[in-house]
């Protein structure tokens, strides 16, 4: 019944996307609408002493200029401004709520006028005057006070002592540093005020019913009041989690004029929201001069805001990796005068797991082992954290095909002994690690009798694919096809979904397919079983299948009623059944994606410029929905991974806690010509435990250990071990 | 600045061809060719990724050269022929670059996509992209977030007719 899942079926809003007929947040149309641009503080810590919008408003085309002195109200308890992803602890920033300023580039103001033109010049005539506070916005400067927030993790054994006695010892600091997402599209919402004093909201966001409602409460607005829809959204990989400032102040806005608004920051604006938390990451191996390991320890001290206590899972992936007697895991947080860090692809692991595996190449060499053969020595069957046993982890077969594709068998150990002319050639590796989340979904089908079917969920599609696969098992479930299915998605009014994130959403979203499909299937054996002469008559629903726009026995697809047949004998045109998915719950495993990362590196021996010529993913994630959108999603992820070891950092003036490369030319991204080669590779790994489809997700895992690989090749290269990301030419020539 | 009457400046009168359509546009003169087609033409194909000239997603045709209409005030293109992504199907047939881009999944989320692809269509007429290496160079100027670039260059090559 598979015509379409775990095919290379292209993606179903591809022509939209093609032909530049997909909008965005910021291109709805709407009558009378007006254009709001925001007004950044300059400081990083005090209050607003005098705020004069004089000048401003005499602009011509300008209507208003929103501040915390004049706004509508705005929710003044903590609790309608903690969205569905909010931190545990701590207190959500409120945008224009009052004059207190806690992080550089907060927005102040909000200039409204008829043209976005005009308000962006307004915005430079208003005038702003700061009681400033001190501030600190350095990690390294601030390590001493770093403190563990949460119950720290369990420990095993006696790391310390294993590490002390232990025959083979490394230890190092691996540094990551703030990184911003940068979605190509930037933030944006259109806030349209309809005839009836309701809103529509547009919002470039990953989660529309989190942003309803967020907005419902933080506005006190009955759900009814306000819809928020966001058809595609041009890049999130995080951002796009926890409602935006951008959204608060376009509805403010809106509300303040009674007509509609749109905000679209500025890129440098967006620079001003969450991001990738610097960390330093401290990891201690301990091992025999087998290559087993006898100890791991893993300290991350993080980043976090004053007013919130963001963390993530940095420390433990080791559990979940290698077998170790003992080990201890902490994560500490050093609250600074920034605003709060927010998830951004692979959360926690993509920087743990980056250091957890440069530190095991550099056992690997102090072991005189191939690093493959050492994570081979150290593998664990079982996630120790809990010493429970995986839904399935085909992570040895990762390593198996990565290395023969990628030809590792060639690799001569000693660093700068592999040459390219005047290119020194390096090979390195690492794993990589993620959950296989999965959260309760409900989908509406709606199928007509011509054997059409609108597929509907709230869920968003980021870029992910999510159309295409809900298309395709929606298509297979029903037995059309796909041509026949249309998606609807990410309109706050259609049936419930989390926010579309931590590689949970193609396993939750294609068993409410099937969830809602069964329901409809189930409808049409009642239409089909009352037939008269029935070939479906006392047929139990576990006997059927919908195949080729009918249903039909199981065993016997001759035995089978054309879904116009059966509608016209009820005597209706539709069938519409909407049903929530709720897994069950399995306490007695884990549930894993894994990854093997093979790179190849070129570094021009003169002038220190790295190339990451190949990249081998070999990626273990259960059942492919689409091998096309799921290779793209990996091949995706690695060019992070090349962004986050070679290019990629925030940079922080620590004089006066701001930003100095908040844009996309001085922070670096990858271009077309930093990414040759990226060879993915699925590994077969059947799993009928974790869900009836053996669905896992792909969103994070093809970023895991991709930084941490090309830092090894860097090494073995040129011999030299950078712990500072990004790995830039200088300081390869130091 | 206290005296100053902050005053916007006179409309010019411009016509652009866009998509073989004549418009004719009253606009301030700091309009960018970017804003004008999103904001003034409803052509929201265009894509506004930085408004700085560095990330290629506003690329447009102009007089049959790819630019960046971020940084291409509209009043200095008076009178230009304009394509953009809307301009390039013709009679809902797509542009075979369209269709490569779809065939190679050369995209995710769609938000460069318009600029990669009207990039790629001056690249083909400029004739100096000869193989991968030389397609990759030349459409470095056009950020893709989502990482898709090894498809963009495939989908290129389609379209040039190399295998």
């Amino acid at each position: 019944m598979n015509a379409y899942v775990g095919t290379p079926t292209s993606r179903v809003d591809g022509r939209a996307k093609v032909t530049g007929a997909a909008k965005y947040a910021g291109e709805f149309p709407a009558d009378k609408l007006l254009h709001g641009f925001v007004v950044e503080a300059t400081i990083p810590c005090g209050r607003i002493a005098r705020l004069d919008t004089s000048e401003a408003l005499q602009v011509e085309g300008v209507l208003d200029v929103l501040t915390h002195a004049n706004r509508p109200p705005l929710a003044d308890k903590v609790e309608p401004w903690k969205d569905e992803v909010a931190p545990e602890k701590g207190s959500p920033f409120r945008p224009l709520y009052d004059d207190t300023i806690k992080f550089n580039s907060q927005p102040i103001a909000l200039v409204v006028a008829e043209d976005w033109e005009t308000a962006k010049f307004a915005a430079t005539l208003v005038r702003v005057e700061y009681e400033q506070r001190g501030f600190a916005t350095d990690l390294e400067g601030e390590r001493s006070n770093a403190a563990e927030k949460d119950k720290p993790h369990k420990p095993r054994g006696d790391a310390a002592a294993a590490l002390a006695g232990a025959d083979v010892r490394h230890e190092a600091d691996y540094v990551i540093p703030t990184e911003h997402h940068n979605p190509m599209e930037l933030y944006a919402t259109t806030a349209v005020w309809e005839s009836n004093g309701k809103l529509t909201i547009y919002d470039k966001t990953q989660g529309v019913q989190n942003v309803h409602k967020f907005l419902c409460g933080v506005f006190d607005k009955k759900p009814d009041d306000i819809r928020v829809v966001s058809p595609y959204v041009g890049g999130a990989f995080g951002s796009g989690l926890r409602p935006q400032y951008q959204v608060v102040l376009a509805t403010l806005g809106a509300l303040a004029l009674k007509r509609s608004v749109r905000v679209v920051l500025t890129r440098q604006q967006m620079y001003g929201l969450g991001y990738r938390p610097m960390t330093i990451e401290r990891v201690a191996l301990g091992a025999k001069s087998d290559g087993t390991l006898d100890a791991v320890t893993h300290e991350a001290i993080a980043v976090t805001s004053r007013y919130e206590d963001f963390a993530r899972n940095d420390t433990g992936w080791a559990e979940q990796l290698y077998k170790s007697p003992n080990s201890r895991f902490s994560h500490k947080l050093v609250h600074l005068d920034v605003s709060t860090p927010s998830d951004m692809r692979a959360p926690g692991a993509a920087s743990g797991v980056c250091a957890l595996e440069c530190a095991m190449d550099e056992l690997a060499v102090a072991l005189k082992l191939d690093p493959v053969e050492l994570r081979l020595k150290c593998y664990s069957d079982r996630d120790q954290s809990e010493n429970l046993p995986y839904t399935s982890k085909q992570l040895r077969e990762c390593y198996a095909r990565g290395a023969d594709a990628f030809g590792w068998s060639r690799r001569n150990p000693a660093p700068r002994s592999m040459r390219d002319g005047k290119d020194l050639v390096g090979w390195g590796m690492a794993t990589g690690v993620w959950e296989a989340l999965q959260m309760p979904v409900a989908v509406r089908i709606a199928l007509t009798s011509n054997g059409h079917a609108e597929v509907s969920c709230a869920a968003s599609d980021i870029g992910t694919g999510t159309y295409t696969i809900v298309a395709q098992v929606a298509a297979d479930a029903l037995g059309l096809p796909i041509e026949n299915i249309s998606v609807r998605l990410a309109d706050s009014s259609l049936p419930q979904a989390p926010v579309e994130g931590g590689s949970w959403m193609a396993a939750s979203s294609a068993h409410a397919v099937l969830a809602a499909a069964e329901e409809v299937r189930k409808e049409l054996l009642r239409l089909a079983g009352k037939m008269p002469g029935s070939p479906l008559a006392d047929t139990e629903l576990a006997d059927t299948v919908l195949k080729d726009g009918s249903i039909a026995g199981a065993s016997d697809n001759s035995r089978a009623v054309s879904i116009a047949d059966a509608m016209r004998h009820g005597g209706i045109e539709r069938i519409e059944k909407e049903k929530l998915n709720q897994f069950e719950e399995d306490k007695k495993h884990a549930r894993n994606t894994h990854s093997a990362v093979f790179a190849e590196v070129k570094v021009d021996e003169e002038l220190g410029v790295i190339r990451v010529t190949r990249v081998v993913s070999a990626v273990a994630a259960g059942r492919i929905l689409n091998t096309k959108t799921g290779r793209s999603q990996i091949m995706g992820s690695v060019v992070w991974g090349i962004g986050m070891a070679l290019h990629e950092e925030t940079v922080m003036d620590h004089r006066f806690g701001r930003i100095m490369n908040a844009n996309i030319a001085e922070y670096h991204i990858p271009v077309n010509a930093d990414v040759y080669d990226i060879d993915v590779i699925f590994v077969d790994e059947p799993d009928d435990r974790i869900n009836k489809l053996g669905i896992k997700g792909l969103g994070e895992i093809g970023i895991v250990g991709v930084p941490a690989a090309i830092a090894n090749a860097v090494y073995h290269a040129t011999g030299k071990r950078i712990r500072r990301f990004p790995i830039t030419l200088d300081k390869l020539l130091d | 600045m206290g005296d100053v009457t902050h005053q916007i400046s006179e409309r010019i009168p411009i016509r652009l061809v866009v998509n073989g359509v004549s418009h004719t546009l009253d606009l301030v003169p700091w309009t960018t060719l970017l804003d004008a087609l999103r904001d003034h033409l409803a052509l929201s194909g265009t894509k506004k990724g930085c408004d700085h000239g560095q990330c290629g997603a506003c690329t447009v045709l102009v007089d049959g050269r790819r630019v960046n209409s971020c940084l291409t005030l509209a009043v200095m293109k008076d009178g230009a022929e304009i394509t953009t992504i809307e301009g390039l199907a013709t009679d809902g047939a797509l542009h075979p670059l369209q269709q490569a881009f779809i065939d190679h999944d050369a995209f995710q989320c769609g938000y460069c996509t318009p600029g990669q692809i009207c990039s790629a269509a001056g690249l083909l007429v400029e004739g100096r992209a000869r193989d991968a290496d030389e397609i990759r160079e030349l459409m470095s100027g056009n950020l893709c977030r989502c990482g898709a670039y090894p498809n963009i260059v495939a989908a290129i090559q389609q379209a040039m007719g190399q295998p």
